[in-house]
């Protein structure tokens, strides 16, 4: 069985051909992150001149947009029968607002449990600002860095070390309500934890800093950098990689399975088994005695 | 028309009309012909059909054994559309090889074997009755023949030897249970293991697959963390002794916990329960009490947790009470404290059986459990 | 008409054709002299089949059969029914250096180091789904169309331990691969034995060999899934055909089909050809899905861990109704006496699948002591013709179907935006008030549709030509209905209510069962209740002979109007019909 399995460990030759567009994109991130880093990042806000200025911008996009359920200074706004029509958005920090804007969650289109996301109404720019004017309110977690989430530094046995380890974390922290390949699944009382694959990794890094919603949050001290990156790249290694065994339906398990089992199975077998039995086309000549 | 009492007809279905009857039964139709049956042309183009998809079928099969051999599979799948090429199309062209003989032989059987409908007569379940009379006087001979109605003690001795067969049987699947299994003070029975987990005092929580211990200030308000005793994960630091195999399944499968810190003022703490938790952070065993799932899916803003297998949901700020589901039973809390360096750690094994509920286990209120610093 | 059945292969003389003996002939004659078949052989080998696609059904049952038993043995190949704790380090990259059973191991094996392994995977998957399904279908056809009744009932029971079989067959098979679904299913399942009342911890105990999930799970399901239940499997399948071929197969009535006699096609040519080539087709359609349609992706579920679990944790279809009834049940679970009484699992998942097995096995005797009716039947009867045994198979349906749906309520949840808690409360009461209405719907929908029979024999058919009175009236004209069809129509039996003997005898003593009699009787009438009769030969004669009278009258002046009686109930008025019922004689 050795024998056979010569290939095996050889995962770079796998990886680099389907990977090629990835790289690409990567390299693309990682210029863009470090363009980002280096001009926009609210990280640096509070240091310099211009993020100030920054902030002072999106403290007027936040008395447009956002001040109706967070109050005019972020401290969230509890109506008189003691509802809350938005938290308080002191210490959320930077990543909290990347992502509920970003993700277009916030603003609501209306009150309730949980935000779905829908196309951004914001542009990046208009995005940072408000960030850089929330984080401004009290401390909390920064926009993440492109090499934060990134594998690209290290040597592919480290890489395939680190997807495997992060395909652990993810099947013990995130598939008990996201599904085992991120597809999503039901919550109570009409919540859903939302389908995780196909997300952008900075999204995913900044949901699992903040816990947006109802999700619990694994901060850094619970859940480290590394193996918040390990688990972005397992989710990622799942986008790359091929469908082995065909169409996917969905990645729902067996509802879906059963469901296509009848549906596809037994009706085309039922179709077939009406072909079989049907009369055959007649004619009304007689057979001619040979 | 369909009455049993109607006598038999001829072959061809023509039965007399029964007078009550309100239409007589007119017979099989005339039949009529195929094209096929009538024209030569269309005989010899539904021959050409048939053997076109045997021939096609022979096709697919040459390409069902040249995608053997092309497409590679192991860590360097061939891909096409993002597919797997080897599975898809070794199974398109299995199929339609396959699809292809089945199709070919109904057309067959369709168009060109002869459709005349022929009749057969059907004849009732039962034997005749000299037949029925003959085996009731054979069954009497035999049974006379033997005595055995007229010597019960060997009729019942029989019986009885026989029947008690079935103790051997009975009894020889009793080591499938485990084989050491005796019956002593502390395992009265064979579940008694049930009742306890791995966790002990003093036990550290640490992360599930990593292994790393939790300090209190590690965590934030909201945060979740999958745990396990640190008895799951034995490193040279920590001293515990190796487990491995079985022993290793079993304490993994009892010992699983949850943990979640939360606003210490939404905490409800159970009667006998106040120091149970620390700094808002609290701990529940992760194994449903329905039937043994295990439960994660947290919520940060109720503090409900959900089993994704039946949906029971428990509230792990006031005891892990459920609040909704089919789970009869509160989740089982592992009372927590902090030890000099700051981490988490056990104050006690749990102070309740974990898990799905089992006839012997003796369930008391939260509050009769006794002491957790044991 | 007849065709002549003396042709045949083999005869007791040798071949076929005795003065110029072919190969066939020879070979025939070589196996006669050695088995004797040649007799057996004579009726069987033109054997009738009557052809209608609902009688396909089972077919497609043991065509998946065979195609499990080619695929199953494929993989046992590489299968190693172990829990020995071994470190991954087959190709798949993911999964690599972490530990797992040798059992997952073995399966990622297949699936990605032996080619054709991971389709062999998913045909082996895919016609397990379709096997269990196709019995379900064709259980409902039989039921449908009453062909369980005498002489036939031992062998619906027979199919239905086929159908308990084969879902406990699924289950171990789903539980073998010991990926983490399969895992929570064996856990869940150890919840299950551990909530029966006294044994259940002892079960629990023998059956994993200590404590979940100890290590002798796997290789004694494996033992179970590849030779105890597919041995037993075999047997019924067995037993089954043979009953089918010694009772003859059901046929629909029709001119010329009778309770005596069978008409169709003969087993030797066209039969083996129609069945064999079914076969092919049912094993293409297994190897189409298995080769696009990717089933139980276990490199991604991961290898088992009893502290992991996934969003959409659920049982292979067939489970999903128990595990539907689990989800809804209310938290029962009550503590006496220091014991434990789980009736929150106990209840659905032991009893209620115990008790609709046994329910279901009972349906033709208690059909038939209803009723009543003890003689052979070999004609099918439609469902509208027996409305209350096709309205109890449609409760029996919605039953199901909503306790189906229970299962699957986390993603009837995420797909449409609905709570599951809803979901759940809904359920709770659907399953018993959605049956009763489904009962109440199923039965009156026949006795409708019995009604619009009735109404085509005696008015003939709805032509949709409408004419105009010269009241201004507006009426459909109606137009009889083929002979045959006609026949067809009638050809069913009246129902007769089952009337009990006297209670007492002469003497004022009770005749043995005598208050069950009368619970009988009462039950009878309401089998029967409303049904539609077929009409009397008088009353078909009446109507025949006033359509008549209208139609001359049509025939002679020009587009004489229909009267509008045809909007009559039809319920004493049948003298009012216009048209002739056999056209044109």
């Amino acid at each position: 069985m050795h024998l056979l399995n010569r290939t095996a460990g050889r995962i770079s030759r796998h990886r680099r051909r389907p990977i090629a567009g990835a790289l690409l994109l990567l390299l693309g991130l990682l210029t863009a992150g470090a363009l980002y880093t280096a001009v926009l990042s609210p990280a640096n806000a509070a240091k310099t001149q211009s993020d100030t200025e920054l902030a002072e911008q999106g403290r007027k996009l936040f008395l447009v947009g956002c001040s109706t359920c967070h109050g005019t200074n972020g401290e969230g706004v509890t109506t008189l029968r003691g509802n809350q029509l938005g938290p308080s958005l002191v210490g959320v920090g930077a990543a909290a607002v990347d992502f509920q804007v970003g993700t277009g969650r916030m603003p609501m289109a209306q009150a309730g449990a949980q935000a779905p996301s829908k196309p951004e109404a914001y542009d990046q720019d208009e995005i940072d600002a408000l960030a850089a004017y929330v984080a401004s309110l009290g401390p909390g977690p920064a926009v993440p860095n492109s090499s934060d989430y990134s594998l690209d530094n290290m040597t592919d046995e480290a890489q395939e070390a680190a997807i495997v380890r992060g395909g652990q974390i993810f099947l013990t922290n995130c598939t008990a309500c996201h599904n085992f390949e991120g597809s999503g699944g039901a919550m109570p009382e009409g919540g859903s934890a939302p389908k995780i694959r196909g997300v952008e990794p900075k999204y995913i890094y900044e949901a699992l800093l903040t816990g947006p919603s109802n999700m619990p949050s694994f901060s850094n001290g619970n859940l480290t950098p590394e193996e918040k990156r390990d688990v972005i790249a397992y989710l990622g290694s799942l986008n790359d990689s091929a469908d082995y065994g065909g169409f996917g339906m969905g990645g729902l398990g067996p509802v879906a399975e059963g469901l296509i089992a009848w549906v596809g199975g037994i009706g085309i077998l039922v179709g077939f088994a009406i072909w079989i039995a049907a009369h055959t086309t007649r004619t009304n000549k007689k057979k001619v005695q040979a | 028309m369909s009455d049993h009492d109607t006598p038999a007809g001829d072959p061809t279905g023509h039965v007399p009309a029964v007078p009550e009857e309100p239409i007589a039964n007119p017979g099989l139709p005339e039949h009529t012909w195929r094209p096929t049956d009538v024209d030569e042309h269309s005989e010899k183009r539904a021959e050409r059909q048939v053997a076109a998809m045997y021939l096609a079928s022979m096709v697919c099969v040459v390409l069902f054994v040249v995608v053997y051999f092309t497409a590679d599979i192991g860590d360097n799948w061939t891909t096409f559309l993002g597919l797997g090429a080897s599975t898809v199309g070794l199974g398109v062209t299995l199929a339609a090889a396959l699809l292809l003989i089945g199709a070919g032989t109904i057309q067959w059987a369709r168009k060109l074997m002869s459709d005349h409908e022929i009749s057969e007569l059907r004849h009732p379940a039962r034997s005749s009755d000299e037949d029925r009379a003959e085996v009731l006087e054979k069954l009497a001979a035999g049974g006379e023949d033997s005595g055995i109605g007229r010597r019960p003690l060997i009729r019942n001795t029989l019986l009885g030897s026989v029947g008690l067969l079935g103790a051997p049987a009975l009894v020889m699947l009793w080591d499938l249970g485990p084989t050491n299994a005796k019956v002593t003070a502390e395992q009265p029975y064979p579940g008694a293991g049930l009742e306890h987990t791995v966790w002990s005092k003093g036990m550290k929580v640490v992360r599930d697959v990593v292994g790393t211990p939790v300090r209190v200030s590690d965590l934030e308000i909201g945060d979740l963390v999958n745990g396990e005793p640190e008895a799951i994960f034995p490193t040279q630091e920590n001293g515990q002794p190796a487990l491995h195999g079985v022993a290793l399944q079993v304490a993994k499968s009892k010992a699983a916990v949850v943990v979640v810190r939360m606003d210490p003022g939404d905490i409800t703490p159970g009667e006998g329960r106040e120091n149970w938790s620390v700094d808002g952070i609290v701990c529940y065993s992760k194994i449903c009490t329905h039937v043994g799932c295990p439960i994660s899916l947290y919520e940060r803003t109720t503090h409900h947790l959900l089993c994704p297998c039946h949906q029971s949901t428990f509230d792990l700020s006031d005891s892990g009470r459920v609040v909704f589901g089919p789970a009869g039973r509160h989740l089982p809390q592992l009372p927590l404290d902090v030890d000099d360096e700051g981490y988490l750690i056990a104050r006690s094994d749990f102070t309740e059986p974990v898990g799905p509920s089992f006839w012997e286990r003796d369930t008391k209120d939260i509050g009769d459990q006794g002491e957790a610093d044991l | 008409m007849s065709i002549d059945t003396s042709k045949v292969a083999t005869s007791n003389k040798g071949a076929a054709t005795p003065d110029k003996p072919n190969k066939v002939g020879a070979v025939a004659s070589w196996a006669d002299e050695r088995l004797g078949l040649g007799t057996a052989m004579k009726k069987q080998i033109r054997k009738v089949f009557p052809d209608h696609w609902s009688f396909m059904l089972g077919e497609v049952a043991l065509w998946s059969f065979i195609v499990l038993l080619l695929t199953g043995v494929f993989l046992t190949l590489w299968f190693h029914p172990s829990m020995a704790e071994v470190t991954y380090d087959g190709s798949y990259s993911r999964l690599r250096g972490v530990e797992m059973s040798d059992a997952m191991a073995s399966t990622l094996h297949i699936s990605f180091d032996v080619r054709g392994g991971l389709l062999m995977r998913q045909m082996h998957h895919w016609a397990a789904m379709i096997f269990i399904a196709a019995m379900m279908i064709h259980l409902l056809r039989v039921y449908f169309t009453g062909a369980f009744r005498k002489p036939r009932e031992l062998n619906w029971v027979i199919g239905s331990l086929l159908l308990l079989l084969g879902t406990l067959e699924g289950f171990t098979g789903y539980s073998l691969p010991d990926d983490l679904l399969s895992g929570t299913g064996i856990r869940a399942a150890d919840g299950f034995m551990k909530s029966m009342p006294l044994v259940g911890t002892y079960m629990s105990f023998l059956l994993f060999g200590g404590e979940f999930p100890g290590d002798s799970i796997i290789p004694r399901l494996y033992t179970v899934h590849v030779l105890l239940i597919p041995g037993i499997l075999l047997a019924l399948i067995g037993a089954h055909m043979l009953l089918l071929v010694f009772h003859k197969h059901t046929q629909w009535p029709g001119p010329g089909r009778t309770e005596e006699n069978v008409v169709g096609f003969p087993l030797m040519p066209v039969y083996m050809a129609k069945a064999g080539g079914f076969f092919f087709i049912v094993f293409g359609v297994t190897a189409l899905m298995g080769g696009l349609l990717g089933i139980n992706p276990i490199w991604k579920y991961g290898p088992y861990d009893p502290t992991k679990v996934t969003a959409g944790s659920q049982p292979d279809w067939y489970m999903g109704w128990p595990d539907g009834a689990l989800r809804i049940m209310p938290g029962w679970e009550f503590h006496f006496w220091g014991h434990t009484f789980a009736f929150n699992v106990f209840l659905p998942i032991i009893v209620l699948p115990g008790l609709m097995f046994t329910i279901l096995m009972l349906l033709p005797f208690l059909e038939s002591w209803i009723t009543g009716d003890k003689r052979e039947h070999h004609l099918l009867e439609r469902p509208r013709n027996a409305p209350t045994r096709t309205a109890l198979m449609v409760s029996l349906m919605t039953f199901y179907g909503l306790l189906w749906a229970a299962g699957g309520n986390d993603i009837i949840a995420i797909k449409f935006g609905m709570s599951i808690n809803a979901i759940t409360h809904f359920m709770r009461v659907a399953v018993f008030v959605g049956p009763a209405i489904a009962f109440f719907i199923a039965r009156r929908w026949c006795i409708s549709l019995q009604r619009h029979d009735e109404e085509t024999l005696l008015h003939g058919y709805e032509t949709g030509i409408i004419m105009r009175s010269p009241e201004g009236g507006y009426s459909e004209k109606h137009l009889p209905i083929s002979e045959s069809r006609a026949y067809t129509l009638t050809a069913r039996d009246r129902d007769e209510v089952y009337v009990p003997g006297e209670e007492t005898d002469q003497n004022g003593i009770p005749t043995p069962g005598g208050r069950l009699a009368g619970l009988r009787a009462k039950l009878s009438t309401l089998w029967y209740a409303d049904n539609i009769q077929k009409p009397t030969a008088a009353e078909l004669e009446e109507a025949h002979h006033h359509a008549e009278h209208e139609h001359a009258l049509q025939a002679a002046g020009e587009g004489y109007p229909a009267d509008g009686h045809q909007f009559d109930d039809f319920g004493g008025t049948h003298e009012t019909s216009e048209q002739p019922l056999r056209g044109g004689h």
